[in-house]
């Protein structure tokens, strides 16, 4: 275990990386936090003062895809070198072989490290039988409660943390929850997608060390900078969609000529996530350059909404009324309806929630 | 050179759907930067635009690439990989690519400035380069004591 009281630019020295190294590292970081470039100076002089925080990373119900994500998706240099800003002192998953001596060095490094450390999150929790997830004879809601008491803030990774995700998909068998529906006493970033982009996850990481803030978060919890628009609002094919011209299935002539993907089922419009400008493997594509539909896996309850090929008029993303109207008009009207069936979305959840803690 | 990112660039443009569209962001974007200019020669600021930040349409950002063309000035930066510090056919208009040690393009920017920053010789670096003069010379270290 490293303790937290390192800053990170003598870290960097000790590296032997020159301060041109530093600024080229500050300007992706600024570019990965889709911050102005004006602000390279800023995170700059930021950093050279930031210490390395303690991280203990939590995986409950899982599938490892967002770790995955952010480990193996491309081993960039510098989202490792934002690894290695950290003391990433606790991740099972990874130590799995270290068995009981990780979750020594877990409970050391909280104690050391007490209200100050980062608790990264990813799975759903269940409350159900604990045997459905349990570390070390313990279970993930005793776990999760006990990692928070000392946590200066917990970082939600993926959407079965961040909304319950496919876990808590209909019947629900281990009665999983989002982080978020048992903590209540913490500041939480929700940082959604099935897996995230792993540059979001490394973003948020690197917002917190560089201005030691959280950053802005919408009603969901999520960086309004990643997550403050729409697929659909930054898609390169949203010509197409303004002008009424829409692929009808995947090998007409539409598809052929990139036209829009909605009536084949994409979410898009009601899905708020920075693939589309962000994107994927390196900035190479996303799913809708590849000629697929966004299948909504940053929102809530995702897997429940009905076919991920059925159009969100015939599916549970909005009313039949409103979407009809964005698909057979053009840019306001639809535009307009995509955010009106948005705010219901957000309404739902909310009225979905309260619900679930009125019944509980 | 073939890269990770080229090499999947070439296999998408390989499959047969072609998507004829544009984002309608190359042109505003070449006339910010031709506001950028303006501005940089008027009042000496200088402007930088992340490319990253754009939606843009599969081959638009090498349209505007392309557009800017190449000037007098490519250079190589070494560290966590390559960068390139390009000057366009537009004397004042530098594009920036920083990539990875996988050749893997972490960040591109293009620069309206007289001179992008990370060319510069930087303090630090200076200050640890005089330590290594110094050392080299049997001189002493402090950088207060140039002469004698």
């Amino acid at each position: 275990m490293r303790q937290a009281d390192s800053r990170l630019i003598d870290y960097l020295r000790l590296q032997g990386i020159s301060r041109r190294g530093f600024l080229k590292f500050c300007a992706a970081m600024t570019s990965a936090m889709a911050l102005p470039p004006a602000m390279i100076p800023r995170v700059a002089a930021a950093l050279e003062q930031a210490r390395r925080p303690s991280v203990i990373w939590l995986p409950f119900q899982e599938c490892t895809g967002c770790t995955e994500s952010l480990t193996r998706a491309h081993g960039a240099t510098l989202e490792q070198l934002i690894f290695e800003a950290i003391s990433l002192d606790y991740q099972h998953t990874l130590q799995a072989a270290a068995g009981a001596a990780a979750e020594a060095a877990r409970q050391e490094a909280m104690e050391a490290n007490f209200g100050q450390y980062l608790l990264v999150v990813d799975g759903s929790v269940p409350l159900g039988n604990p045997g459905f997830c349990t570390i070390g004879g313990r279970s993930s809601v005793d776990l999760l409660t006990q990692a928070a008491k000392g946590a200066k803030a917990v970082i939600a990774v993926g959407t079965c943390a961040s909304f319950g995700g496919i876990p808590m998909a209909n019947p629900n068998p281990t009665q999983a929850v989002a982080v978020s529906d048992i903590i209540r006493d913490k500041p939480i970033v929700n940082v959604s997608g099935c897996p995230p982009i792993p540059v979001v996850i490394t973003a948020v990481l690197t917002q917190l060390l560089t201005f030691g803030t959280l950053p802005e978060l919408d009603f969901l919890g999520r960086p309004k900078v990643f997550y403050g628009e729409s697929i659909h609002d930054r898609c390169y094919r949203r010509p197409f969609y303004e002008r009424g011209q829409f692929a009808e299935s995947f090998d007409d002539e539409g598809a052929r000529k990139g036209w829009c993907l909605y009536k084949l089922g994409c979410k898009g419009p009601v899905t708020y996530n920075a693939c589309a400008t962000v994107k994927w493997n390196g900035g190479t594509s996303f799913p809708i350059e590849a000629g697929h539909g966004c299948i909504g896996c940053a929102e809530p309850g995702f897997w429940d909404r009905g076919g991920f090929y059925d159009a969100m008029s015939v599916t549970r993303w909005g009313s039949l009324k409103d979407l009809a109207i964005a698909a057979g008009a053009g840019a306001a009207l639809g535009a307009a309806a995509s955010a009106l069936a948005y705010r219901k979305q957000a309404a739902a959840i909310r009225r979905e929630k309260t619900s679930t803690q009125d019944e509980t | 050179m073939n890269t990770h990112n080229s090499l999947a660039r070439e296999a998408l443009r390989s499959i047969a759907v072609k998507v004829e569209l544009s984002s309608g962001n190359v042109e505003p974007l070449l006339h910010e930067i031709r506001h950028a200019l303006a501005e940089l020669l008027r009042e000496g600021r200088g402007t930088v635009i992340d490319l990253k930040s754009l939606p843009l349409a599969a081959g638009e950002e090498e349209r505007i690439l392309q557009a800017l063309g190449s000037g007098e000035i490519q250079a190589s930066l070494n560290v966590f990989g390559a960068s390139e510090i390009l000057e366009t056919a537009f004397p004042g208009v530098w594009v920036v690519t920083h990539r990875d040690e996988k050749a893997i393009v972490q960040g591109r920017f293009i620069e309206v400035t007289r001179c992008p920053q990370i060319l510069c010789s930087q303090d630090p670096d200076i200050a640890a380069g005089l330590n290594r003069l110094c050392a080299f010379l049997e001189w002493p270290a402090d950088p207060t004591r140039g002469g004698r």
